[in-house]
């Protein structure tokens, strides 16, 4: 990752720079959508696992505990460590992020899609059982989309979180807007390209997290005009 | 060889261990910035979290202040500290994870003093205590649980953070896996997963340690009803 120095007298070290963005736009692009795409792909299969997880754990009381547990120790482990222990099996390579972030991204989305379930009112759910719903009906008609509000959260939290974590990625050479940050403290601590990187971090997770919040308010018609 | 046989055979070498550079160096190392850390967020959040319980006011920033160093890469602050006036080395990186530090023990600072049962922050008041005294003599001592709490949480995620040192040369046992990774997997995929092992045992060890003395620190009636308190407070800051 190059930087082409500005011909003015003095080219400095200043925070930002439109020179640097021009300059490196494709270079910053692509790594932005590298970015995005670890993170879009890596919570929608975080979702895919975790919500199935919730809800065995909400219809089998005894294995919330254990489920909730695991998903916290993989929290615990620190996810340098994460992609020490999958890296050597993975190899170098997009697999690797993204079972690391998929891990961490786990108990966020377990653990709000679990409350999320339990806070549906027992007078609901026994309305939706003398109106004959069995089991799977009930789930997916009435206590899924009442559910919705605490999915979603966990799904905003783990999307904020996983745009920091894809950063790590750099280990391995696989992190995104990571690359970018990592390279311009390479590049003799160049400001304007770590400045570049963060910031498109941070843009990148509260896009994606209004993206969220946006579909959320789609999705619940009904908590329309109700505060929170 | 496979990376098992290769992290076994990198572990039983002592040089591995006590060579400049080598384990115990690296452990050192983490520890001492991770401990720094710590006790420099102590000092910023636990005043500020017991004072915004004990006005009861500010749950907004709190929450805020979590949010907003959970969307901030670690990365990031790592390589954006050292360029201000902290300069390149340890105080920035020590600054840094401080930062990450921060939000579970004002977290639970602020939920320990607001906790307190509103009847015997009154009786203290009605005996006449000043807020000062009925912050020290009975908010802080029924917070305690929590803040040992909070110091737990925020302990154990230094300890994590504390690896990416190694992305600002900082040292620490990221170091490890760092310089396995430089050497290729083929080459260092035992020293890749015995930096991984070092880690994460260390943050475990430091999980359990602290639950100890979280354990220590919880007067005996408080114990039962602390685990409801515990998973409260861990939600508070993962926002559920």
């Amino acid at each position: 990752m190059s930087f082409r120095l500005s011909y003015r007298a003095d080219p400095g070290n200043p925070w930002f720079s439109w020179q640097y963005v021009r300059d490196n736009s494709d270079t910053v692009l692509a790594a932005l959508r590298d970015h995005t795409t670890l993170t879009v792909r890596a919570v929608l299969i975080a979702a895919l696992i975790a919500v199935p997880l919730a809800v065995v754990a909400y219809w089998f009381r005894p294995l919330t505990g254990p489920i909730l547990a695991l998903t916290g120790v993989l929290y615990t482990v620190p996810s340098l460590a994460l992609f020490a222990f999958i890296a050597p099996y993975l190899g170098i390579g997009v697999a690797t992020v993204l079972s690391v972030v998929v891990l961490y991204a786990l108990l966020v989305i377990v653990r709000n899609t679990v409350a999320g379930l339990n806070q549906v009112p027992a007078e609901v759910r026994e309305a939706a059982e003398g109106m004959g719903y069995g089991r799977w009906g009930r789930l997916l008609r009435v206590e899924l989309p009442l559910a919705l509000p605490g999915i979603l959260t966990g799904l905003r939290l783990a999307t904020v979180s996983t745009v920091a974590l894809v950063t790590v990625g750099v280990v391995i050479g696989r992190g995104g807007l990571g690359q970018v940050i990592f390279a311009g403290f390479q590049n003799n601590l160049y400001k304007a390209q770590i400045m570049t990187g963060t910031l498109l971090c941070v843009l990148l997770a509260l896009v994606l997290d209004l993206v969220l919040a946006g579909v959320g308010r789609l999705l619940t018609p009904w908590l329309r005009g109700r505060v929170g | 060889m496979n990376p098992v046989q290769q992290l076994v055979v990198w572990l039983n070498d002592p040089l591995n261990w006590t060579n400049p550079g080598g384990v115990l160096d690296r452990l050192g190392e983490h520890v001492s910035m991770s401990a720094a850390a710590v006790l420099l967020g102590c000092l910023v959040a636990w005043p500020l979290g017991l004072w915004l319980g004990h006005t009861g006011r500010g749950g907004g920033v709190v929450v805020l202040v979590s949010n907003l160093t959970l969307s901030v890469p670690t990365l990031a602050l790592l390589t954006i500290l050292p360029l201000t006036f902290l300069g390149f080395g340890r105080p920035a990186v020590v600054v840094a994870l401080a930062v990450f530090a921060v939000p579970p023990l004002l977290a639970n600072a602020y939920t320990g003093v607001r906790q307190v049962d509103p009847q015997t922050r009154e009786a203290a008041r009605g005996m006449g205590m000043t807020g000062a005294q009925v912050l020290r003599q009975v908010e802080l001592p029924l917070a305690v649980p929590y803040l040992a709490a909070g110091f737990r949480t925020a302990a154990v995620q230094v300890v994590a953070t504390a690896a990416l040192a190694t992305f600002v040369n900082g040292g620490g046992l990221g170091e490890i896996i760092r310089f396995g990774f430089g050497l290729s997997i083929a080459v260092g995929g035992g020293q890749i997963l015995a930096g991984g092992l070092l880690v994460a045992g260390l943050a475990v060890s430091v999980e359990l340690l602290f639950a100890y003395v979280e354990r220590l620190v919880t007067p005996r009636p408080l114990r039962r009803s602390r685990r409801g308190a515990g998973r409260r407070a861990a939600d508070a800051i993962t926002g559920s």
